[in-house]
């Protein structure tokens, strides 16, 4: 398997035309979110308000997972704890065999997906079977989500159509979403009416009240949660938030920054089992508490998975989910891989153009592309850079410590660029100029110019 | 060492210092807010009536189309419906629901969203969700700006259980074709009284 986002990447611009559908479907996303962000005048007080209750409270967590475990132990929900994905995987298994389940209905939780939790029950001989149509579609087609929030955004609906002819026996050639989502409808209800048990992820745990708040737009996990009798929630420590009204913070941010809806259609909130039933909730770790040790780190958990960042990243757009090598692709899955395991994912935080738009629609402030650059500078200083790239900074850093080496290099380039620009497509640094047009020589360099406007002139102190 | 104490210790260790946490904004209102409640309802694809009083509402229920169907439920004082709730042992017999009335206790102007307590679903929680279609009634009096303005509204955890709804299910998971009706409610009217 190849590891290394350029690639991956390649592989996906190959096509020219899936990839422009790409980048458009996701700018779209990117433009509704501006739209909904306009309607709300303290939207920027609102980002500063949500990333403050998220840094409060990661720097006060054992207290707070404490006072939510409490609470949500008073309140007759179930509280395990998970080292890891494994131990996480082991509790839900656990559960699911003291009750004889065999067939369990899972709404979204990149948690799980995160912890591989779909195989290791179906190891075990339990059919499990992902809601979420987006997720369904992935799940039938035998692939991982590509996108967070919209996890068959890669598919085209003639694929779907096609996969929905061949696993749920929808006529040939149908590819219209409203008749493919009627029939998956009427495939998962199915599938809920079935169901011994729901799994869901969480939103947000509230400590004050010891519940949680799960968020869908299909209702998918309302109806997973509501006909069987045991629910079983995944969440990662990171997830809780101090007090219920810190709820209006982040929901006001949430939908809008994800879908550009002023709000998802279901926000559930769960304070209790269903009368006869189970609520089971497992706080998973699985690197978090590492990751929270370190402050320049700690930031990356705020994460509240809206995609944004997703939706904006030119590069994410442009390369597709999987041509990332961790399983949450786009900026922040490029900050979270590599914190985890920088060697695994040493091309990710070069898989960034460093513009920023990341950071700037994060409705809780991660300052992505400050941590893309410092972990560029953690795989360099951990010799994980490729050569080719090593050599070049080599190069780049040997020329722009000379500036009489740097203006004659210049000079060349220009040079080069009018007289045979088919040169510049030579040699290793082409790979820049692969579906790329060449510039236009300027007439003389930004230096030549900047002499000759300021001769004479007095120096101007920065 | 159990994996509770394990996690927690090692939350202790790592000896954050404290960040203090912030005052939420205070949110700009914008407009009546039932006015501004009903075109967020229709924005989220859900149909929005006023009605006067409790008499125009029994009347307006009468002319929804949705409401005409053959399994009804009501949770909805005064309204009622063709399905005893109480009757029903399981939820999975709420199935072939058609539509169910049920009342909200606030609702909030910015994004259409009607919050609905536990208390308020009944017998069984799946009734919001199963049936065919949807029908919420909030008073007037109860309409609130935002979500900020409306988590000061809402105790918990007493029901033990709520939710907010806004609008219909809905799906764009299919090249981004927004879809109505994706697992529960093909469609959502909201009646606000008074
Ligand atoms: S990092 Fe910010 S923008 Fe990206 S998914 Fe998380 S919350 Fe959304």
């Amino acid at each position: 398997m190849i590891h290394h986002h350029p690639e991956k990447a390649k592989l996906f611009v190959l096509d020219d035309e899936r990839a422009h559908w790409h980048d458009k479907a996701l700018w779209f996303m990117r433009v509704k979110r501006d739209r909904a962000a306009a309607t709300v005048p303290e939207w920027e007080q609102l980002r500063t308000a949500a990333e403050g209750i998220k840094l409060h409270t990661l720097s006060r967590l054992a207290d707070y997972l404490e006072e939510f475990e409490r609470k949500a132990t008073a309140n007759g929900i179930q509280v395990h704890w998970a080292r890891d994905g494994e131990e996480h995987n082991r509790i839900v298994h656990g559960i699911l065999e003291k009750r004889g389940v065999k067939k369990m209905v899972k709404s979204k939780s990149m948690l799980t997906e995160e912890c591989h939790l779909n195989p290791y029950l179906e190891a075990r001989g339990i059919e499990v079977v992902d809601t979420d149509l987006g997720e369904r579609i992935v799940q039938l087609a035998g692939e991982p989500p590509s996108h967070i929030v919209m996890p068959a955004i890669h598919r085209k609906k003639e694929e779907i159509g096609e996969l929905f002819h061949e696993k749920l026996g929808t006529p040939k050639g149908l590819s219209d979403p409203t008749l493919l989502t009627e029939r998956a409808r009427e495939h998962l209800r199915e599938k809920f009416l079935q169901a011994e048990a729901g799994l869901t992820g969480v939103n947000f745990g509230i400590a004050e009240t010891g519940g949680f708040v799960v968020v869908t737009n299909e209702g998918n996990a309302d109806m997973g949660t509501t006909l069987p009798p045991v629910h079983i929630a995944s969440m990662g420590i990171e997830k809780v938030i101090p007090r219920l009204a810190d709820l209006g913070v982040f929901l006001r941010l949430l939908a809008r920054s994800a879908t550009g809806q002023p709000v998802s259609s279901y926000t559930t909130h769960f304070h209790a089992p269903l009368p006869g039933g189970e609520l089971h909730l497992v706080i998973v770790d699985n690197g978090r508490t590492e990751m929270l040790s370190e402050a320049h780190r700690r930031k990356a958990l705020c994460c509240i998975r809206c995609g944004a960042c997703l939706n904006t990243c030119p590069v994410y757009r442009r390369s597709g989910g999987y041509s990332y090598s961790y399983l949450i692709p786009g900026p922040i899955g490029s900050v979270l891989g590599p914190h985890r395991d920088l060697a695994g994912h040493a091309s990710l935080p070069f898989a960034s153009s460093l513009c920023g738009s990341c950071t700037d629609v994060c409705p809780v402030k991660v300052d992505l592309h400050h941590q893309l650059l410092a972990l560029r500078q953690e795989a360099g200083e951990e010799k994980l850079l490729p050569f080719g790239k090593r050599m070049g900074m080599k190069l780049a850093s040997f020329v722009m410590a000379r500036p009489a080496l740097f203006r004659a290099g210049g000079k060349v380039a220009r040079w080069v660029l009018r007289v045979a620009p088919g040169l510049a497509r030579v040699g290793p640094g082409a790979v820049w100029l692969r579906g790329r047009e060449l510039p236009e020589p300027p007439a003389e360099s930004f230096a030549d110019l900047y002499d000759r406007e300021m001769n004479g002139k007095p120096e101007v102190k920065p | 060492m159990s994996a509770r104490e394990a996690i927690l210790s090692a939350l202790r260790a790592s000896r954050t210092e404290v960040v203090a946490a912030p005052a939420h904004p205070a949110p700009v209102k914008q407009g009546d807010p039932v006015v501004r409640f009903m075109e967020s309802v229709k924005a989220v694809g859900g149909q929005a009536y006023r009605v006067a009083d409790d008499a125009a509402l029994a009347a307006g229920m009468a002319g929804l189309p949705v409401w005409s169907a053959q399994r009804r439920a009501s949770l909805v004082p005064g309204i009622d419906g063709t399905v005893d709730l109480e009757a029903v042992a399981d939820p999975h017999e709420l199935a072939d629901l058609d539509v169910a009335a049920i009342p909200g206790e606030v609702a909030v102007a910015e994004n259409g969203a009607v919050w609905v307590k536990g208390e308020s679903l009944g017998p069984h929680r799946a009734v919001f969700v199963i049936p065919e279609h949807l029908v919420l009634v909030v008073r007037a009096a109860d309409v609130v700006n935002d979500m900020q303005e409306a988590y000061g509204r809402i105790t918990l955890p007493r029901p033990g259980y709520g939710l907010f709804i806004s609008g219909p299910s809905k799906t764009a998971d299919i090249e981004q074709s927004l879809v109505i009706g994706a697992h529960g409610a093909r469609s959502c009217a909201v009646f606000v009284v008074g």
